[in-house]
């Protein structure tokens, strides 16, 4: 079930768990044994604290919910201070989910973290859709991807996956943006931005007004951008966006995915991940492919 | 440690707009405190994708049985309401931290307004184990909102507002003759936001230590999503899981 995603990040197997959506993963242990997953992606942190945006800051929608968290995060000091020691020795990929508002935070924050012995990766988000300069700026133009990957290259030695988001026209040329400044893997999609109405209160329900859609209504979307990268980019590619069981996995698999990342479906079901990781296994099994990588591509189109 | 049941639905009892299930469970119950919550998956509600947050109504270890008192007021509180004896129900509990257990003594007045009666009855239960009886008062819109009276007599002297005046005094529960009567030690309020804010100033002004139990909108339940804060003194938190009780000198509101 191993998958290597290069420079060093090997993956028990291809289930991780999405940024945002699975805390430290401290909040998980009661319900999945975090040995059963190829990794878990920490939520999205920036150099600076951040309070993120008021409340309300989610809602639901058909199949899906919106939401505007805003990265509210202590930052990249305290998480090196006083969260990586707590979860530096699961039995797990443990990676970082870095994310900025300008060039010298993203370069100064992966120097901070490119010394931590247990975290063999960063997720670079350069597509949070819900603050002001939450990255996207980055995230939606080749000129702006190819700087900010290009300089985080440079300081940051292991594995750097960039996280792309789906609010763009053509995204596999912001993949290959990403490719050619450096990237070792991208992975898509985060959140779709979108809008909710209270029409009793002729209101808006989040605070902000727009938010980033999430959930199984969102998968098609993301599935179709997965298989859309995959055949652009050499580098390996992350799948997310609405996957809610293990066969929603093996179909971002079959587009092109190497691995996988289970996000919203997390809060319906917490132990959803580790229940996908063995769904995927027993698939393999079934269909007779020997290993879980040989799935990546495997559309028989 | 928290645990994802399959509840099957024991017995179900209609009180109009809410309804009260009681639930038993295969596995031994966890270790649940007064104030907790359960997030309840609402199966075969197309509309209703994320569980609902619901207070922890009454708990017999004994039975390995859970009741939740319900209001309907959405697609998924409806559907649970239509659930029958017998269905399955699955629950992600306990979640969040309860309230505080007074010192054997204290004067502990609970207020609950509408649905929010539906936490202090495991509460005052628990109290009374302790040796403490509460005061209650309970607050509704009208006659029908006080639901199982009687029980909540049994458990303490038990006092009612209505807003048209059908049962108890009429009013809202700040305006209760109580206040003027009795002193208490500790007040702990579970209800609509107004009405907690209400009591919570009254409080300050007698400056008596005060506990609320908050509804924010969630999500996971479980302190991973960050999207149920409140703003208290220490910056956003989550009523998931810092809460939903909190003191009132913690909170910004
Ligand atoms: C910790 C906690 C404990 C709770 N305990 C109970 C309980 O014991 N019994 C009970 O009946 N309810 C309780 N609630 C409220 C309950 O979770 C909501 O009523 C329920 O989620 C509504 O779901 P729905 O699908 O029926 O309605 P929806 O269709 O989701 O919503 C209907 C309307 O109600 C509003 N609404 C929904 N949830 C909330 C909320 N949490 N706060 C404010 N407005 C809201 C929506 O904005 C909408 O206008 C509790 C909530 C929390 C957070
Ligand atoms: C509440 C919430 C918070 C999120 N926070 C982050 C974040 O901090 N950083 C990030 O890169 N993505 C964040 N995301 C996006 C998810 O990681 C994921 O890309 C997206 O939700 C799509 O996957 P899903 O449909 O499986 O949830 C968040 C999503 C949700 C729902
Ligand atoms: S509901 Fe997710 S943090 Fe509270």
């Amino acid at each position: 079930m191993t998958i290597d995603l290069g420079r060093g990040l090997m993956l028990r197997n291809p289930v991780m768990t999405a940024s945002g959506t699975f805390g430290y993963g401290e909040e998980y242990t009661d319900f999945v044994d975090l040995a059963k997953l190829g990794g878990i992606i920490v939520k999205g942190t920036t150099l600076h604290p951040r309070e993120g945006n008021p409340y309300p800051r989610m809602a639901e929608t058909p199949s899906g919910m919106l939401n505007c968290v805003g990265l509210q995060n202590k930052g990249v000091q305290y998480f090196i201070d006083s969260i990586y020691p707590r979860i530096k020795d699961f039995d797990t990929n443990v990676l970082l989910n870095l994310s900025g508002s300008t060039l010298e935070d993203y370069v100064t924050g992966a120097e901070m973290v490119d010394v931590l012995d247990k975290i063999p990766a960063i997720e670079l988000n350069v597509s949070c859709p819900n603050v002001k300069q939450g990255g996207m700026a980055f995230g939606v133009t080749t000129a702006g991807i190819s700087q900010v990957v290009s300089e985080v290259r440079k300081v940051y030695h292991k594995h750097l996956m960039v996280k792309l988001s789906p609010n763009v026209t053509n995204i596999a040329e912001i993949a290959l943006a990403a490719e050619a400044s450096g990237a070792d893997s991208v992975s898509l999609i985060n959140t779709l931005m979108g809008m909710a109405i209270d029409a009793e209160k002729r209101k808006p329900k989040l605070s902000v007004i727009t938010g980033g859609l999430s959930g199984a209504c969102v998968k098609p979307v993301a599935l179709r951008m997965v298989w859309q990268v995959a055949k652009a980019v050499k580098i390996p590619v992350v799948g997310l966006g609405g996957i809610s069981n293990a066969t929603d996995a093996v179909e971002f698999m079959l587009a092109g995915a190497s691995a996988i990342e289970i996000g919203t479906a997390n809060f319906i079901d917490p132990a959803v991940s580790a229940k996908v990781a063995d769904g995927m296994k027993a698939y393999c099994e079934r269909h007779g492919f020997e290993k879980v990588a040989d799935l990546t591509g495997a559309l028989d189109s | 440690m928290k645990q994802i049941t399959d509840f099957i639905l024991v017995e179900k009892n209609d009180y109009g707009r809410s309804v009260l299930l009681r639930l038993r469970s295969d596995r031994a119950l966890p270790e649940i405190q007064p104030g907790q919550f359960v997030q309840v998956r609402v199966d075969g509600s197309p509309s209703t994708y994320l569980r609902r947050p619901i207070s922890i109504h009454d708990v017999d270890f004994q039975h390995n049985e859970i009741a939740l008192l319900v209001q309907q007021v959405g697609e998924g509180t409806k559907h649970l309401a239509v659930a029958e004896t017998g269905d399955v129900i699955n629950m992600v509990l306990p979640l969040g931290n309860g309230f505080s257990i007074p010192e054997k003594g204290e004067k502990c007045l609970l207020v609950g307004g509408g649905i929010g009666i539906a936490p202090l009855f495991y509460f005052a239960k628990v109290l009374v184990e302790n040796d403490i009886r509460p005061t209650l008062l309970l607050g509704g819109k009208t006659k029908s909102d006080i639901i199982r009276l009687a029980d909540y007599q049994q458990l303490g002297d038990t006092f009612v507002t209505t807003e048209d005046g059908s049962l108890g005094e009429k009013g809202f529960v700040t305006m209760h003759s109580l206040w003027q009567k009795e002193v208490f030690d500790k007040i702990y309020v579970c209800g609509p936001k107004p009405m907690m804010k209400a009591v919570a100033k009254l409080a300050a002004e007698k400056n008596v230590w005060c506990e609320v139990s908050l509804e924010n909108l969630m999500a996971c339940g479980l302190g991973a999503c960050l999207c149920c804060v409140e703003d208290t003194v220490d910056g956003h938190m989550c009523v998931c899981k810092e809460g939903p009780v909190f003191n009132t000198r913690r909170l910004k509101w």
